[in-house]
């Protein structure tokens, strides 16, 4: 009866507090993110015995959670709103790992790196672009197509305009404008890493 | 990936939020989109279609199952699309467009059969099906594009189920408008060839379900 009643609590308050960051307040918005990540962990270790996967399954969930979440309707409840979307990643995760288990071969020697130093300069881009693929997934669709075209990729500012259906102009602005929103993005992350 | 990158990507997604509006519930957004869609096709009936004869043809309890079926299959098939397209609803919405296609083919194949399995009627020929085909596809690809526009919206997270659904939706709602144009009864190519067009609108929508995530 008790913990009926505690989760009638938590969800009347993820209600309230995704209703104030549908209207774009921050503050209840990080607070909801963190007051539902237990929840999620919880439900991702269903999918992901892997405590590591697990986690990548939470931030696929959180980023996702980001990109849909003006397909939650007030007048309806949040967990289970939020529960399909966990179990939704989770099973994408499991046939992810599948379709990996059955066709790739992991290849140790692939990570070795090597004595002359610019020899590892495409696995260290590499690995920068990995660690600002989060980060990526925040920006707006078009914003995140032409940096990857262009700054990841390496395509032309032509060819990426082609291959996304944006005009050149179109491109340009909306590379510098992610590049802009990045930036700030990569500030804010590695002064709360200082503190 | 460390629970200390969560924390950082929190931070990031909270610096990065901006205000939403909060889509309607998927059976309004599926009644506008039909009620839109409604005033352009009628627009074209209205101007073209020999609505007498439509009328005349209803006469036949068959037909007018017939047609009421394929018109049930389209709007049921478009409810279902919104549903599917947002997290919270039930994946049985995928079933629900089923009832009514059954019914659709059964009573399309029913009118086959009144001709004996023969190949039609005089003036039914391959050349007049192939116009059907041509109509399906011409109509639901225009109506599709407006469809995958609206949905599109919701950013789906399984975008398959619903480009089929919205898929099948549009190819029904094309057949009904083509029984406005279809003088005559469906033959067995008519049929094949009305089950073709709905099949290449569903290949399409599958190929093409990306542009909804």
């Amino acid at each position: 009866m008790a913990s009926e009643s505690q989760s009638q609590q938590q969800e009347a308050s993820w209600a309230r507090l995704m209703r104030a960051a549908q209207g774009g307040d921050a503050l209840c918005y990080e607070q909801l993110l963190r007051s539902v990540t237990p929840f999620i962990r919880s439900l991702s270790r269903r999918y992901c015995r892997d405590p590591a996967l697990a986690e990548d399954v939470v931030q696929d969930v959180l980023l996702t959670v980001h990109r849909v979440r003006h397909t939650w309707d007030p007048r309806r409840p949040f967990s289970p709103w939020l529960a399909a979307i966990a179990a939704r990643r989770g099973i994408d995760r499991i046939r992810r790992d599948s379709r990996i288990a059955r066709f790739e071969v992991s290849d140790e020697a692939a990570y070795e790196t090597f004595a002359a130093p610019a020899a590892n300069q495409e696995s260290g881009a590499l690995r920068a672009a990995e660690a600002i693929e989060p980060l990526l997934a925040v920006l707006p669709e078009r914003q995140r197509l032409a940096l990857e075209a262009v700054k990841i990729r390496g395509l032309s500012v032509a060819e990426a305009a082609r291959e996304s259906g944006q005009s050149v102009t179109a491109l340009k602005v909306n590379l510098h404008r992610a590049v802009k929103a990045l930036r700030r993005l990569v500030a804010a992350s590695d002064s709360k890493d200082e503190h | 990936m460390t629970e200390r990158a969560t924390d950082k990507l929190i931070e990031g997604l909270s610096q990065a939020l901006a205000p939403v509006r909060p889509l309607r519930p998927p059976v309004v957004r599926a009644l506008l989109w039909l009620t839109a869609a409604t005033f352009c096709v009628g627009a074209v009936l209205m101007r073209w279609a020999n609505l007498d004869l439509f009328m005349a043809r209803n006469s036949d309890p068959r037909l007018a199952l017939e047609c009421a079926a394929t018109l049930l299959t389209g709007v049921t098939a478009v409810i279902a699309a919104f549903y599917l397209s947002v997290p919270d609803r039930s994946g049985l919405w995928r079933y629900a467009p089923l009832p009514p296609l059954a019914l659709w083919m059964a009573t399309s194949s029913l009118g086959c059969l009144e001709y004996g399995m023969g190949w039609g009627p005089p003036g039914a020929h391959l050349g007049e099906s192939l116009h059907c085909f041509r109509f399906i596809i011409m109509v639901s690809v225009p109506l599709a594009l407006l469809l995958y526009l609206v949905l599109r919206r919701a950013r789906p997270l399984a975008p398959l189920p619903v480009a089929l659904s919205a898929a099948l939706g549009v190819a029904a709602l094309a057949a009904f408008v083509l029984q406005f144009f279809h003088p005559f009864d469906s033959t067995v190519i008519d049929l094949s060839m009305h089950g073709a067009a709905v099949l290449v609108v569903l290949a399409l929508a599958g190929v093409t379900r990306r542009v909804l995530a």
